[in-house]
C-alpha cells in the first residue's frame, strides 16, 4: 500500500507548485505510470481521494497514463518492449535486459485555477 | 507536524523523540467524483479572464523523497560512512543476522544501525544488546522507511564519522524498492523457508538489490529449497546482482558476507581521509 505515500508525495509537489506558480485550486491532475514502476493504480485512485480530501486538490479529477515497459537487450543491443521485470528479450529470449522505460511515476501536467 | 522542516509524517515515531503525529487525512467513505466549480470567479484577480489555466510541471512523484535521499548521501558522503538497506519480507532472519555481524565486526569498526518496524522497539533493544548504537523507527502504518525519517534518524543517532550503518528496513518485499533513503547498496535477504520463486513473485525489490544474501542456509537439509534455480531466477530479473548464501546459525558463508563488508567499507573510505572535513573530525 504504498500507493498512499504517492499520493502524498502529489499533494506535496501540488502544495509546493501552488506557491511558486500562483494558483489556489487544483481542478485536475494527469500523472503518468509506467507499467514497471510497481503501482497500482486502482489502488492509486483509491488513495488519491482520500489523501486529496480537505487539500487544495479536493474532489480533483485524477488522469493516470499508463506508459509501457522497454528494455534494452543486451544480445539484440536493441531496445524492446517488456511487460514484467523477468520477461526474457521477445526475439532472443535473453534475460540479459536493462530497463530503460516504464519505471517512471512523474506528475506531467496540471489544471489549475 | 514535523518540527525540524514542518511537514506531516503520519504516524511515525522515532525512538527517543516526543513529537506524536496524528494522521493528517481522515479517511471518509466519499470516493465519489464531484465537479460542481460553479461558485463565480473565486479566485481571479481580473473580470473576464477564465480562471482555469494548464500547468505543465513534469515532476517525479518521489521527487521530495529523493530530495531527501540525496541530502542524507551527501552526509554520508562527507561522513565517510558507509550506508546499506536491508530489505526482506518478515521473518528472513534480517535481525539474527545483523546481530552475527556486528559481534563479528564490532572491534574492527565503527557501526550503528536503524530498525524500520510497524510497531515494538524489540528489534532496536535486539540490536543494542550487542553493544553497538541502534535506533528504533516505528511506521505506524507505514509499509517501508522513506528518506525523511532517515535523516532523522542520523540525526539523533550521531554516529561518528567513518560508521558503517546498517537500516533495517520494514518486513516487506514491495513498498521500500520504491524509496532510496540515501543507502550505498540495497541488499536484499531470502531465507530458504521462503521458496525459490520470491525474485520473480517480487522482482521490483530484486530488480533494486545489489547484493543478494540467501539465508537458514543451515535448513536446507529440512527443505525443498532449489538453490540453483533460486540464483537463476535472481538473475533473471537482475543480471547484474551479486549472491552469496549463508547461515547466522551455523556461520556458514559468513566470512564471504564480512569480508564483502569489509572491501565495501574499504572503498568507501579510499580518498575520504585526505579531505579536510575527515581529518577535523577524524
Amino acid at each position: 500500500m504504498h500507493e498512499m505515500s504517492l499520493c502524498e508525495g502529489v499533494l506535496q509537489v501540488l502544495e509546493t507548485e501552488a506557491r511558486r506558480q500562483g494558483f489556489s485550486r487544483v481542478r485536475q491532475v494527469w500523472l503518468e505510470i509506467g507499467q514497471l514502476a510497481g503501482v497500482e493504480t486502482e489502488a492509486m485512485r483509491f488513495c488519491f481521494d482520500a489523501v486529496m480530501k480537505g487539500s487544495l486538490a479536493d474532489r480533483a479529477r485524477l488522469n493516470i497514463v499508463e506508459t509501457p515497459g522497454q528494455a534494452w537487450c543486451m544480445i539484440c543491443a536493441k531496445t524492446v518492449p517488456v511487460r514484467q521485470r523477468f520477461d526474457a528479450c521477445p526475439d532472443c529470449g535473453s534475460h540479459q535486459l536493462q530497463v530503460t522505460a516504464g519505471d517512471q511515476m512523474k506528475i506531467k501536467e496540471l489544471e489549475v485555477e | 507536524m514535523c518540527t525540524v522542516c514542518g511537514c506531516g509524517e503520519g504516524e511515525t515515531r522515532i525512538e527517543g523523540q516526543d513529537h506524536e503525529h496524528e494522521p493528517h487525512h481522515p479517511h471518509e467513505p466519499d470516493h465519489g467524483h464531484h465537479h460542481d466549480y460553479g461558485q463565480g470567479p473565486a479566485h481571479a484577480h481580473a473580470p473576464g479572464i477564465s480562471q482555469a489555466r494548464m500547468v505543465q510541471i513534469e515532476q517525479d512523484i518521489l521527487g521530495k523523497n529523493d530530495e531527501y535521499a540525496r541530502a542524507n548521501r551527501q552526509r554520508f558522503a562527507r561522513d565517510g560512512m558507509l550506508v546499506l538497506n536491508l530489505v526482506s519480507s518478515p521473518g528472513s532472519g534480517k535481525t539474527s543476522l545483523l546481530t552475527a555481524t556486528l559481534q563479528a565486526l564490532k572491534d574492527e569498526m565503527p557501526l550503528a544501525v536503524i530498525e524500520g518496524d510497524q510497531q515494538t522497539r524489540n528489534d532496536a533493544e535486539r540490536i543494542r544488546a550487542t553493544g553497538v548504537p541502534a535506533l528504533q523507527i516505528n511506521t505506524g502504518k507505514g509499509c517501508h522507511l522513506d528518506a525523511h525519517q532517515v535523516g532523522h534518524a542520523v540525526d539523533h543517532l550521531a554516529p561518528q564519522p567513518g560508521t558503517l550503518l546498517f537500516i533495517e528496513n520494514v518486513g516487506n518485499l514491495v513498498c521500500p524498492a520504491a524509496f532510496d533513503l540515501g543507502e550505498a547498496h540495497k541488499i536484499a535477504i531470502l531465507s530458504v523457508t521462503e521458496g525459490e520463486d520470491k525474485p520473480i513473485k517480487y522482482p521490483d525489490m530484486f530488480a533494486a538489490a545489489d547484493l543478494l544474501l540467501i539465508s537458514k542456509t543451515d535448513l536446507m537439509p529440512h527443505l525443498d529449497f532449489d538453490l540453483e534455480r533460486c540464483i537463476d531466477y535472481a538473475l533473471q530479473v537482475n543480471p547484474g546482482v551479486q549472491i552469496l548464501s549463508l547461515s547466522a546459525q551455523s556461520g556458514e558463508g559468513m566470512s564471504d558476507w564480512l569480508d564483502w563488508l569489509r572491501l565495501a567499507r574499504q572503498s568507501r573510505m579510499i580518498g575520504w581521509r585526505d579531505r579536510p572535513v575527515a581529518r577535523e573530525s577524524a
